[in-house]
């Protein structure tokens, strides 16, 4: 009878626990429901004023998701919305910081449940994925001069801009000036060609059997710069065909992995034996490195010899590379205008740049190079004006709606051509034979 | 009469975590089926509109069995099988009877040998990588002592798969080696005594009482480790990422990289269907060879 008797409170219990949870379900609901209304209004509109401030009206809360700012900068973002919250002190973000290695498949999940924040950040390799798939809003009305032009011109689609660059990265050439004065070799300069490498690469190779010229990563993103600086490039002017194949991506390719597999000033896989290229630079046994600015940090930090920077070498002409982050609107989100109005203001505000710089997070991506001097002072590198020269050539990446898979496909074809499973030839035509059937282009 | 008021003072109870399984398990498993007959891209809303409109039917699963690369990716996952299940049989068995012996030190050995199973993959296959490593790494000089020249392991086509197993043996054999130590403690001393008095040595005794014996646990080891190599990712992606040239490729990287990277959930979900598929009749061939080779003693 006890037993029972107990049986029947537990079960109680049980259920009034049930009934309670459910209610706060069904509140929530409602509260969603709410939510939904003004932005199904808004939905008509498919884009948004970027220009139109909200001046004193209601207060909004939007939220807003990010990866860049995980692994030590969540302060600096923080500091950012302070200043920024001041300055528009009607609107509140919620921001929400996510490690880079979790944040995509989060971010499409909402986006395909419906709960995506009101503004977020995509890196390139998703911003055309998310762009073409209509989940991103149209932003109009930017104030194009205070944006670096062609890390804006990134996140423009068919004449329609759908982010704006959030920060700003570019490649350098970095050189070990201990092993080219060993060599007898002069520096390089920011006129240099490939040629020009290449000599002072088989000098510096000279000096030793683990002495290696060069290294630069036989991948995508390498090719598709390297195939610009001999004249060609993976995509048609209007993006509706693919020319990997071209004579001009022929002599680019064979470039990159000739220097592998002919003159080996450039380590194999085998002999890099797992080490990563930074390691190998700071090690002291790699000539130059074409890599990007944010380098600079670990250089300093792990490089017990002498290193600088200029501008990395041309083909016919030159091109260098720049990493960019888009921040988005969601086509979603019933606050658009609060959104753009931040993620704005985060961009391209002079107090967000210069926070950005004095945290040595990474460059923003603006034109003015007043704001930008404070990054000059910093040594080494001595020669950091590099990093501004190399933006006069920026090539921007071949954004289409299957970038990864094309991405992908090429990588995989360079570096078996680079392990001599492939002629360089065969490496192209393959590639343009796979992107080709796997890859419809709009 | 009595066992439905059973069940309904039960039902409370269990409701909590029936519905969790419903929500999180069994839902996502059937609209997975759906997602796999559309091509959905992962990014437009999931919801019934949207995946009536795309609905493609069995494309998907064509265009998979179609594919150069799909049987070259289940190469290599069975590549990895026969490598690995005989190993880590052996080793497992290996560990369960050092373990099952009672010498001095053996305290020690419990709990080292459990800590690979311990370890996460991410930190054992960034270890793995620097032990594999051609040049610097300890198997290969261990090898040039012996006057051998080690291969490149992660770097080449041939070895790196045998890399790969052996990096999972070491991890999965304490594993393995705890079920197959149950199945020892179970045998009944009673048959060692009446081998010894019949004459019968060390090793008569090991083929002829405990390995017979022993097969239950074995043949649950075979299925666990079936199961799991057919899930094969974590040491994949770290040690290799596929490579080199997509040789260590295998099928959970493939979903992975189409539903997430290439936007083509409907693809992906074709493909875990797949792999379920496989696994689903293999465990059920292995279930029907069972009578074979499985002794129960009763």
């Amino acid at each position: 009878m006890k037993k029972k008797m107990l049986s029947f409170l537990l079960t109680g219990a049980m259920f009034a626990c049930m009934l309670t949870g459910c209610g706060k379900a069904e509140e929530q609901a409602e509260q969603g429901t709410a939510a939904q209304e003004p932005a199904q209004e808004a939905q008509e509109s498919d884009s948004v004023d970027i220009s139109a401030e909200e001046e004193g009206e209601e207060e909004v809360t939007i939220t807003y998701a990010n990866f860049n700012a995980s692994g030590g900068n969540e302060e600096t973002l923080q500091k950012m919305y302070e200043a920024f919250h001041e300055e528009y002190p009607q609107i509140t973000v919620d921001i929400e910081t996510i490690g880079y290695d979790d944040y995509f498949t989060q971010m499409q999940t909402r986006v395909a449940g419906g709960t995506a924040p009101d503004c977020y950040e995509l890196n390139i390799e998703n911003f055309a994925a998310y762009a073409n798939k209509g989940v991103l809003a149209e932003l109009t009305g930017i104030d194009v001069s205070g944006y670096n032009e062609t890390a804006l011109s990134a996140f423009g689609i068919d004449g329609k801009q759908y982010g704006v660059p959030g920060n700003f990265s570019n490649v350098v050439l970095i050189y070990n000036k201990d092993l080219f004065d060993q060599a007898e070799i002069e520096y390089p300069t920011n006129d240099w060609t490939w040629d020009d490498a290449m000599e002072a690469c088989e000098k510096i190779s000279a000096l030793g059997d683990d002495i290696y010229g060069i290294y630069q990563p036989i991948t995508f993103n390498e090719f598709f710069k390297v195939a610009a600086q001999y004249g060609g490039g993976v995509l048609n002017e209007d993006k509706t065909a693919f020319t990997i194949n071209s004579e001009e991506n022929l002599a680019a390719a064979e470039m990159m992995i000739e220097k592998i597999t002919e003159t080996n000033v450039q380590p194999t896989d085998a002999q890099m034996g797992g080490m990563g290229d930074w390691d190998l630079f700071e090690s002291g046994r790699l000539g130059m490195i074409p890599t990007g600015i944010w380098a600079f940090g670990a250089f300093t930090d792990a490089c017990d010899f002498n290193w600088d920077i200029c501008v990395e070498p041309g083909g016919t002409r030159k091109a260098t590379h720049f990493f960019s982050n888009a921040l988005v609107v969601n086509a979603e989100s019933g606050k658009k205008e609060a959104a753009a109005t931040w993620i704005n203001w985060l961009a391209s505000s002079d107090a967000a740049a210069k926070m950005r710089i004095e945290a040595g997070w990474d460059l923003p991506a603006i034109s003015d190079e007043a704001v930008l001097a404070g990054y000059l002072e910093i040594t080494p590198p001595e020669n950091r004006q590099a990093v501004f020269d190399s933006l006069n050539d920026l090539v921007v990446a071949p954004i289409i709606e299957d970038y990864s898979l094309m991405a992908d496909i090429i990588t995989d074809k360079l570096s078996r051509a680079a392990s001599g499973e492939l002629t360089v030839k065969e490496a192209l035509d393959q590639a343009q034979e796979e992107c080709g059937a796997q890859i419809t282009m709009q | 009469m009595k066992r439905w008021k059973t069940l309904m003072q039960a039902a409370p109870f269990m409701l909590p975590s029936i519905v969790g399984m419903i929500v999180f398990s069994l839902l996502p498993i059937v609209i997975s089926i759906v997602v796999s007959l559309t091509d959905w891209n992962g990014l437009d809303k999931l919801n019934a509109q949207t995946l009536g409109e795309r609905l493609c039917g069995l494309e998907n699963y064509g265009a998979i069995l179609r594919s150069v690369e799909f049987w070259n990716v289940l190469g290599h996952t069975v590549y990895y099988i026969v490598l690995y299940i005989p190993l880590v049989l052996v080793m497992s068995l290996f560990i369960a009877s050092i373990l099952n012996r009672n010498m001095r030190g053996i305290g020690v050995f419990r709990v080292l040998y459990y800590i690979p199973v311990l370890t996460s993959w991410v930190a054992a296959s960034l270890i793995w990588k620097w032990v594999l490593s051609p040049q610097y790494g300890v198997i290969n000089q261990l090898l040039g002592y012996l006057g051998v020249r080690g291969p490149e392991w992660l770097t080449d086509k041939f070895w790196a798969m045998p890399a790969i197993v052996l990096a999972s043996v070491w991890k999965d054999m304490g594993f393995y080696g705890l079920f197959l130590l149950s199945g020892l403690k179970a045998i009944d001393t009673g048959y060692y005594e009446a081998a010894q008095m019949d004459g019968a040595g060390k090793v008569r005794q090991f083929f002829s009482i405990t390995l017979p014996l022993l097969t239950p646990s074995m043949f649950f080891c075979v299925i666990m480790a079936l199961i799991n190599a057919f899930q094969l990712f974590p040491q994949v992606q770290i040690m290799t990422e596929g490579g080199p040239n997509g040789a260590t490729q295998v099928m959970v990287e493939r979903i992975y990289t189409y539903g997430f990277k290439y936007f083509r959930m409907g693809y992906a979900a074709a493909y875990s269907w797949l792999l379920f598929v496989i696994i689903f009749v293999l465990t059920l061939v292995q279930m029907k060879l069972q009578k074979r080779w499985v002794y129960y003693e009763s």
